[in-house]
């Protein structure tokens, strides 16, 4: 009987610790007045953890108490959580947000693209200063496949589309920017859409050996360069200006935290960014200490 | 449960390529294939092993340490490994049946070798003074007293497949999985609710279709329910 006791209280323990942890950042009457402290997420791919990481440690530097919930999903995944406050910072990018927010946003180039994202947010976030590095969605083809039909942009696929297969995230065929607007900004329609991984190694297999014949990667991947792929240009700007913006709960966008995620975004360019994601999603480094490198050697942490 | 309803009643869900019906079809062909695969590994297998007695710690130990195999980093490794090897749709679903096979394999071997190491001993000696050749034995003695066993295993181990499958849907093959993993990715709850719904409705129907043929198969004699009750009375009754 004393055995069962004892086994009992320490399932009921097990059980209670977990609900415990979680209870609190999930929480948003738990913040208290006098630091300030946030939770930082992040989408699931490489690089946008490693901004979230980033992010994290200028944060952290300065004071924030930050709890990182990183590699949530896809964005139809994490706004939701972001609007009710389950997280109040991630590192978004212009474009892909507004058009999110608002399928018919214009975002032709930054300025347009950013003031589409500003019109389109709910009154819960805000977005802080955009930085200069930026990492677009594309349309990537290996080098044999533009040889053979002559591909440079994304509308000479036209004509061979209907013999290819596009390989993307499972979102894409219903991203205002993906799949639909392959289709009616540029006249492209696949054979076969082939939902795999978020720009991952599971779609730079498929398109190296031939499973698809196009795929949407992004463009500081390093898999594009190590694998000669073609990314076809995107003349009427379906993919739009997409730089790295700071995205806040406005309940927590303190003047420190503010300045802290601005000054990220003053230092970073798309030059930077590709270097970092390559070391690490090709050196395999790891992406906390990636940032903190980063921010240290900018004065930033 | 509203969503669930709205995405089930809307018939566009129902139709093509992408609609229910062709996504059920799509799981069960990979389940078929699967358990035909590990059947065809694991019942001769576990009925030599149990026939003989050769090799059991060897391979019981193995195949029950496969079990343990987590099937989702496997088909991840399998599909980055087998996947450059082969041409199409071919390399996403290979890698996909191959974990499938290996998450069916224990159940069905360790049916099949119990099933055959359970035999009264009574029964197999008799079938010797018989003169029945070690092959007779197996097939006329073993096998048909192993059959409720070797069920068993057949049965847990298509329910694991039908649970399992819809993860090949995360390296882009059909089957029901692609409910779930696409609608996770675009957050359409009804959508991933209607797939978890079917996944557990279909691996209901296919465990209750094994239910029918055991039962038309195993000799009734041999039926768990009914050789319980007339256990005790049995030695008299044959004593008369």
């Amino acid at each position: 009987m004393k055995k069962i006791r004892t086994a009992a209280a320490v399932l009921l323990a097990a059980l209670a610790l977990p609900a415990c942890s979680t209870a609190n950042p999930m929480g948003t009457s738990t913040s208290s007045a006098s630091t300030d402290s946030v939770v930082v997420g992040s989408a699931n791919f490489p690089e946008n953890e490693l901004l979230a990481d980033i992010y994290a440690g200028a944060l952290k530097a300065k004071g924030v108490t930050v709890t990182t919930k990183l590699n949530i999903g896809s964005r139809e995944t994490y706004v939701p959580a972001l609007k009710s406050g389950e997280i109040n910072v991630l590192p978004e990018y212009t474009g892909s947000f507004a058009l999110y927010l608002n399928k018919a946003a214009d975002v032709a180039d930054e300025a347009k693209a950013l003031a589409s994202l500003k019109a389109g947010l709910p009154d819960t976030l805000t977005a802080l200063d955009p930085s200069k590095a930026q990492d677009k969605d594309s349309v990537a083809v290996t080098a044999e496949t533009a040889a053979k039909y002559n591909l440079k942009a994304i509308g000479d696929l036209a004509p061979v589309a209907s013999q290819l297969v596009l390989g993307g995230p499972p979102e894409w065929p219903s991203r205002a920017n993906g799949v639909p607007g392959l289709a009616s900004v540029y006249g492209v329609t696949f054979k076969e859409f082939k939902p795999l991984d978020v720009a991952g190694p599971l779609t730079v297999t498929a398109l190296k050996n031939g499973q698809v014949q196009a795929a949407n990667l992004f463009t500081t991947d390093p898999a594009i360069k190590a694998n000669k792929f073609v990314v076809l240009d995107d003349p009427k700007s379906l993919f739009g200006a997409q730089n790295v913006i700071p995205v806040v709960t406005k309940a927590k966008a303190s003047p420190t935290v503010t300045a802290a995620l601005n000054a990220v975004s003053a230092k970073l360019d798309t030059d930077t960014l590709a270097t970092l994601v390559t070391k690490v999603v090709v050196d395999k480094a790891d992406a906390a200490t990636v940032a903190n490198d980063w921010l240290k050697a900018n004065g930033l942490a | 449960m509203n969503l669930l309803w709205a995405y089930l009643s809307d018939p566009a869900h129902w139709q093509g390529g992408a609609g229910i019906p062709a996504r059920l079809g799509q799981h069960l062909a990979y389940s078929g294939v699967t358990l035909l695969i590990a059947a065809a590994i694991g019942v001769p297998l576990g009925l030599w092993i149990g026939h003989t007695g050769r090799g059991r710690l060897l391979v019981v130990n193995l195949v029950n340490g496969m079990r343990s195999v987590p099937t989702l980093g496997l088909l991840f490794v399998a599909v980055l490994v087998i996947g450059p090897r082969l041409q199409g749709d071919l390399a996403f679903l290979a890698p996909a049946i191959f974990v499938l096979v290996v998450l069916a394999v224990p159940p069905i071997l360790a049916g099949a070798y119990a099933g055959v190491d359970e035999v009264d001993p009574q029964a197999r000696d008799a079938a010797r003074a018989m003169g029945m050749t070690s092959a007779q034995v197996l097939f006329g003695v073993e096998l048909p007293c192993a059959l409720p066993l070797l069920f068993g295993g057949l049965r847990s181990a298509a329910l694991q497949v039908v649970a399992t499958a819809t993860i090949a849907a995360s390296v882009s093959v059909g089957g029901l999985g692609r409910l779930l993993i696409d609608g996770q990715a675009t957050r359409d709850y009804g959508q991933m609710a209607a797939g978890a719904l079917l996944v557990a409705l279909l691996a209901l129907a296919v465990d209750l279709a094994f239910a029918l043929v055991q039962r038309l198969v195993v000799s009734p004699g041999l039926a768990p329910a009914r050789r319980r009750a007339p256990q005790i009375p049995e030695p008299a009754a044959q004593a008369a």
